[in-house]
């Protein structure tokens, strides 16, 4: 049985890698609202209050294009709507938890967070403090992405536009799906909901990255019964 | 841009995160629906992943020798094999950079 700081630390190290592509997206957010001509102090606060990476980008852009907030608004929640399904896998490790270390674990649910843990998750039902690695995973995310815009915004985008580094994101979910690659059924799964996101990247308010999870789990629902 | 919208913003992304974890019980899902859940990752993950190579800042599809593609590619075969993250995203950057600052520049 792992101790609370044992979970906690190996939490931290199993998300630390994916930070090579996060501190730089960081840096690239904050920059980006200083350089669209924001108040440094609301878009450090979108850190605080949203903690939503690709969210942020796209209400700013979207705001500085003269969009409503209303739009804007409506595009984080429907960008951040992928969440519900990361809650509905982690709810079954985090059921034991009461209401309030709920609520307060939610707030660090993110992206990379979600995959590294719900991978331990997976390999060590037993433990009986697993959602430390949660914190553990989520809180790195938090520290890592509070610093990294904070820089972005005080210095600029002082990571060299010419690098291209906004392609470290679909490199680090690449490093987080491939091995299921082995899986004839999630390749399927995969496929279907790769080819959706470009099939519906112009449908409104973003919701190709909701939409195209609920058709590849659609077809997963299919290949289960196909399965049996 | 006012804080009155951040913070709207930051509440429905708080709600997104929260409503599964906290107001639903696992009973209330059933062995089907579980069984499906198991593929979230593969089924959100990619959603992110192709239009991040695929599609341009500007919201076009790219050409199809755009530097990305092969990236990516070198990401996917490293990863496969070496099971490592940073690997996997360092091959894919170095990459990417060699084609667009060595062989095509």
């Amino acid at each position: 049985m792992l101790s609370k700081k044992q979970l906690f630390t190996r939490g931290m190290l199993d998300i630390s890698p994916h930070m090579l592509s996060v501190i730089p997206f960081g840096i690239i957010c904050g920059a980006i609202g200083v350089e669209l001509g924001f108040n440094p102090y609301l878009v450090y606060a979108m850190s605080f209050i949203i903690f939503g990476g690709a969210s942020q980008i796209v209400f700013l852009q979207l705001l500085s294009g003269g969009a409503s907030s209303l739009v804007a608004v409506t595009s984080v929640g429907i960008i951040n709507s992928r969440h519900l399904l990361y809650g509905a896998v982690l709810s079954e490790y985090l059921e034991k938890l009461s209401f309030i270390k709920k609520l307060l674990i939610s707030y660090v649910v993110v992206d990379q967070g979600f995959a590294e843990s719900n991978k331990f998750f997976k390999k060590n039902r037993s433990e009986e403090f697993l959602h430390y690695h949660l914190i553990g995973t989520g809180c790195t995310m938090w520290v890592c992405w509070q610093i990294a815009t904070l820089s972005g915004i005080i210095l600029g985008s002082f990571v060299p536009e010419e690098l291209g580094l906004k392609f470290a994101i679909p490199l680090t979910f690449i490093a987080i799906v491939v091995q299921d690659l082995k899986k004839l059924d999630h390749d399927i799964v995969m496929i279907t909901c790769g080819l959706s996101s470009l099939l519906f990247f112009d449908a409104p308010f973003k919701s190709y990255i909701i939409i195209s999870p609920l058709i590849a789990l659609f077809v997963a629902a299919l290949l289960l019964r196909l399965k049996k | 841009m006012t804080l009155t919208s951040i913070i709207f913003a930051g509440i429905l992304t708080y709600l997104t995160r929260m409503t599964m974890i906290a107001l639903i019980s696992r009973d209330m899902l059933g062995d089907k629906i579980k069984a499906v859940l198991e593929y979230v990752p593969s089924a959100v993950f990619p959603a992110i992943i192709f239009p991040g190579i695929f599609i341009n800042d500007f919201g076009t599809f790219i050409e199809i020798n755009d530097p990305k593609i092969f990236g990516a590619l070198v990401a996917v075969i490293v990863g496969y094999f070496s099971k490592n993250i940073i690997a996997t995203i360092s091959a894919g950057l170095v990459s990417y950079w060699f084609l667009i600052f060595v062989v095509f520049n």
